[in-house]
């Protein structure tokens, strides 16, 4: 019933064809003796090269909907397509590789690795990829595309907290993966910052054509985007 | 990714906690360093006391009185038994025999006395045990049928009497009370470990027997010595020896009243009693490096445990379960390893601390570094490592990524 509101802009699909094709997704968590269905059969699709938030209250199943996106978890039935590969009933290292080639992950805590430096986090997505040579420069690349050719060599607590989310956006496309998935991207950092960070995931949405899809409570985060889907009980409840 | 690659960087997470570490490693440490100086000293120690059987004489063979417990009465063994043993027609493998009678007594010079083994010897004995002298001559055979009162001094008795081992030649010691002239002064055998042949007086057989040692039976000898012709003959040599002794002694078949021992039987004597010492030592060090990897599972743990959301981020970038497995596997093994090589030095350092410490109590144990026990040490370590990280590493590798980025 939402596939009418559901769609996005017309000349994006057209020319680009859809990278997120979810019809009918369900997930269902044991809890104990109790089912929570935390996805009714939920359908979506966002075009390549979109810009989507999708925005939600807590226990509205956008957590859910975000993991199985992210090939991180499984639906428990539905169809799933992402970059026109069937993903939903692949094994945990099958969808590690997917993860690895199409997803970009931009968490809001970060999550760097302390110890390493900023170059060896960038790298880490590409040595998890197999590529032998030119790793390194691979993700030297991607650290100057965020604008942090002069920190390569930081460890995480050497840089501030802006400069940290661009190591992890850098991380995010080194792969040069078919979504960026960001999670509440700009929910530690200052305003300012915050700012910054919008303004380079876009632009890096222009430039590479990357489709953004950004998880946030904050709807000035969320006006960012090209198109709003709002979660409600398992299901799309209607786009803007 | 690769080991090589996982391992350094095993090596960038281990020294950022260095103190934990190191004292993981420890454990391995302490187990790795037991079994090696254990082993290292149980073998320095058998080959010295290879050595010194060795020092015998590879073609020797000991015949003494008394066989096994059921018989009676045995023959004491004596002078014509020797002779007979000595007749290159009865026993063509035998090139000399030496007989001995040996007692303790009381030797003293001037003010200053020391109680040794009084051995009466024939001329034969010196050939026979390889002994020299340093000054002097040995018994001869004038000395032996005239029971001269001659003695030779073992170089510890001539340390004790006179602080010195050269120029007594013609000064007169008193064995029992007995004036004997020395005329020579044996060369130290060493081989402190076996039987010290450097405490010890010698005098002529007949003496000894005529005035020191008494016996019940006149001609009776205590020990027989006979050299072989070679050592490949020595089996034959003692099978003619145990014919010759059977057929004067009349025993009954199987029942013999005599002894034959060769440097062999005393060889795998020894040997048994230091290699059931060596592993029984080599076992206990081993259960401490037993309890070493369990402190290292039990860390690795924590270390799982502590790192939930790191390894959930390197699943959210493409980790797959063996790499997971493979970079935690790495921490244990590399943690180990390093646990054992330090083990390996401070195994050695114990062990040549403990040859030194013998070295000052006169004992001589020279510890063996073999590449073999190194090689089996290094080996078992990391093996230990490997093993107590397989659990933690794969509790790691089954991690849900979603539940693992989510931990705090």
């Amino acid at each position: 019933m939402h596939m009418e509101t559901n769609q996005p802009t017309p000349e994006a699909a057209s020319t680009n064809g859809w990278v997120i094709r979810a019809e009918n997704l369900t997930k269902v968590y044991k809890m104990g003796a109790v089912e929570v269905h935390a996805l009714n059969g939920l359908s979506l699709r966002i075009a390549r090269g979109e810009i989507v938030s999708i925005m939600g209250p807590s226990g509205s199943g956008k957590s859910t909907l975000m993991n199985i996106i992210g090939c991180l978890d499984r639906p428990t039935s539905g169809e799933y397509i992402l970059d026109g590969e069937p993903v939903a009933r692949l094994s945990d290292d099958q969808l590690a590789t997917i993860r690895n080639r199409k997803v970009g992950f931009v968490f809001q805590s970060f999550n760097l690795l302390s110890r390493a430096t900023a170059l060896a986090n960038v790298e880490l997505p590409v040595r998890y990829s197999g590529m032998v040579r030119g790793r390194r420069e691979k993700a030297k690349a991607a650290l100057e595309s965020v604008g942090l050719a002069d920190r390569l060599h930081h460890r995480p607590s050497e840089l501030s907290g802006g400069q940290q989310q661009r190591v992890a956006i850098a991380r995010a496309l080194v792969n040069d993966p078919a979504i960026i998935l960001a999670d509440e991207p700009t929910g530690n950092l200052d305003t300012k910052s915050g700012q910054e960070i919008m303004e380079l995931l876009l632009t890096l949405n222009r430039e590479h054509g990357t489709t953004l899809i950004i998880v946030t409570h904050a709807p000035d985060i969320a006006a960012h985007s090209q198109r709003i889907i709002h979660i409600r009980d398992g299901v799309v409840e209607e786009a803007v | 990714m690769n080991i090589w690659q996982a391992v350094l960087e095993a090596f960038e997470s281990l020294s950022a906690n260095k103190l934990r570490s190191g004292l993981t490693i420890l454990g391995i440490v302490i187990g790795v360093g037991a079994v090696i100086a254990m082993v290292s000293v149980g073998r320095g120690a058998q080959a010295t006391i290879t050595e010194s059987i060795n020092g015998i004489g590879t073609n020797l063979i000991f015949v003494f009185r008394g066989g096994s417990e059921d018989v009676r009465n045995p023959k004491p063994i004596t002078l014509s038994d020797a002779e007979a043993i000595a007749d290159p027609f009865q026993a063509p493998s035998v090139v000399a025999v030496a007989p001995v009678i040996q007692d303790s007594g009381k030797v003293t010079y001037g003010r200053e006395s020391t109680t040794t083994s009084i051995t009466g010897v024939t001329p034969d004995y010196a050939s026979v045990r390889k002994y020299t002298v340093t000054e002097g001559d040995f018994i001869d055979q004038e000395q032996m049928l005239g029971q001269a009162s001659v003695v030779l001094l073992g170089s510890e008795v001539a340390d004790k009497l006179f602080g010195r081992r050269d120029g007594l030649v013609g000064e007169t010691v008193r064995i029992e009370s007995q004036p004997f002239r020395i005329i020579g002064v044996l060369k130290p055998k060493g081989g402190s470990s076996f039987s010290n042949a450097d405490n010890l007086v010698m005098i002529p057989f007949s003496t000894a027997q005529a005035r020191l040692i008494r016996h019940s039976t006149s001609d009776q000898v205590d020990l027989l010595l006979v050299e072989a012709i070679s050592p490949k003959a020595v089996p034959e040599a003692s099978n003619e020896v145990a014919q010759i002794l059977r057929t004067r002694h009349r025993t009954a078949i199987g029942a013999d009243d005599f002894t034959i021992l060769t440097q062999q039987d005393f060889l795998s004597t020894a040997s048994t009693i230091t290699n059931v010492l060596t592993i029984f030592l080599g076992g206990v060090a081993a259960i401490s490096l037993l309890v070493g990897g369990i402190g290292i599972m039990n860390i690795m743990l924590v270390s799982v445990t502590e790192r939930t959301r790191e390894i959930g981020l390197r699943k959210a970038v493409g980790a797959h379960k063996v790499d997971i497995m493979v970079q935690f596997l790495a921490e244990s093994s590399v943690l180990s390893l390093f646990g054992g090589v330090i083990g390996i030095i401070l195994g050695y350092s114990i062990a040549f601390a403990v040859a030194q410490i013998a070295k000052a109590n006169n004992a001589v144990i020279s510890p063996s570094i073999s590449i073999d026990i190194t090689l089996i040490a290094t080996l078992f370590s990391t093996a230990v490592g490997l093993f107590f990280g397989i659990y933690p590493a794969n509790r790691a590798a089954n991690l849900e990524p979603v539940e693992a980025l989510r931990y705090e």
